[in-house]
């Protein structure tokens, strides 16, 4: 998949967005859908992983030391992270912000990215994490709303980033 | 063969780690490092088998100066060897990871894990840790928490031990929700 100038936002806003909201961890495993926000947050420290699932546990631990943390990954890494996130971040109550996203989307793409693609909004309702598609809404909007839940529930919560959104 | 414990391994190096965020493994790691020396900075795993050594390194990567120890199992290292070389490329300043090698998955009833083939501690020092080391006996134990826990940069001190044969320990008495807590209450603080 390419992306080209004509994307809704730029990734460099969401990254700021991100952090105007108060996150201020970041860790993950790159996807090209993400590719613009990856350079953004070079800046604010990210951190490159080697897994989804070790992504979730350094959240985890900045949690526990004082930080707002946001795991970055494509949806074949939510497959990974299904047994962290059920039992270390939703049972400890140790929030982070998930973007994913949505390789598989509308059933246009590799084979390897279309079952994930068209079970993950199944799959995000049976591990009852709150989501929203990112790219409807001001990014402002969308980050103060990850940050809300995050808050308010102590569990993970996800925005999920369809193509052609982040530029 | 070690004569070694679980037991023994965390109570040699639990009074040594005043001041430390301590990560326990799941299994009998945690349940022997909660009975013989609880703190409310130690974590206690229930679950995610493997991630020990990402937690800690999390708490190391967002508050570069607090200590860490990682009291982990050589299933779990197998389970996520690719956090070993983020450990070493991460170089947090004071970061103790004990492996207590028993050579078998003990909660599951002691079937056989690959560590007796493979030097956990070797693929450590290749991956760039700043110091490992295998101990078998009670004395060079104590000599090289000694040595390794204050020491600049990750160590790894691989403690051969053998199976558990005695009473288990007892089970982790805080919920998982209290664990967080009081974990962030102890390191969270002065950010």
């Amino acid at each position: 998949m390419s992306h080209s100038g004509d994307a809704t936002f730029k990734g460099a806003d969401f990254a700021a967005a991100l952090e105007d909201a108060g996150f201020d961890f970041f860790t993950g495993v790159p996807c090209s859908l993400i590719g613009s926000v990856l350079i953004a947050l070079e800046d604010r420290g990210y951190i490159a992983e080697t897994r989804e699932d070790a992504a979730l546990g350094l959240a985890a631990g900045a949690f526990m030391a004082g930080r707002r943390p946001v795991v970055l990954m494509q949806n074949s890494g939510l497959g990974v992270s299904l047994n962290a996130i059920g039992s270390l971040q939703q049972i400890y109550e140790l929030p982070c912000l998930l973007v994913i996203t949505w390789r598989g989307f509308g059933g246009k793409d590799a084979p390897e990215h279309l079952v994930m693609g068209k079970v993950m909004p199944e799959l995000l309702g049976s591990y009852e994490i709150e989501w929203r598609t990112l790219g409807d809404r001001p990014l402002a909007e969308d980050a103060g709303w990850a940050r809300e839940r995050f808050d308010a529930s102590q569990k993970p919560v996800a925005l999920v980033v369809p193509p052609g959104v982040l530029g | 063969m070690s004569k070694l414990t679980t037991r023994d391994a965390v109570a040699s190096a639990l009074p040594a780690l005043d001041g430390y965020a301590v990560v326990c493994a799941n299994g009998f790691i945690s349940r022997w490092a909660c009975s013989v020396k609880d703190r409310p900075s130690h974590f206690y795993m229930i679950g995610s088998m493997g991630l020990a050594s990402s937690i800690g390194l999390g708490i190391a990567l967002a508050k570069p100066d607090q200590p860490v120890a990682v009291l982990d199992g050589d299933g779990n290292v197998l389970m996520n060897l690719g956090q070993l070389p983020m450990i070493a490329t991460s170089k947090p300043r004071r970061f103790f990871h004990m492996v207590i090698d028993n050579g078998v998955y003990a909660s599951t009833g002691n079937q056989p894990t690959i560590s007796t083939e493979v030097a956990l501690e070797e693929i450590a020092a290749a991956a760039g840790y700043a110091r490992v080391a295998r101990v078998r006996d009670a004395e060079s134990l104590a000599a090289k928490v000694r040595e390794f826990v204050p020491a600049d940069g990750p160590s790894m001190l691989l403690v051969e031990t053998a199976p558990e044969s005695g009473p288990p320990a007892p089970r982790i008495p805080f919920t998982p929700e209290e664990m967080t807590l009081r974990m962030r209450a102890a390191v969270g603080a002065g950010r």
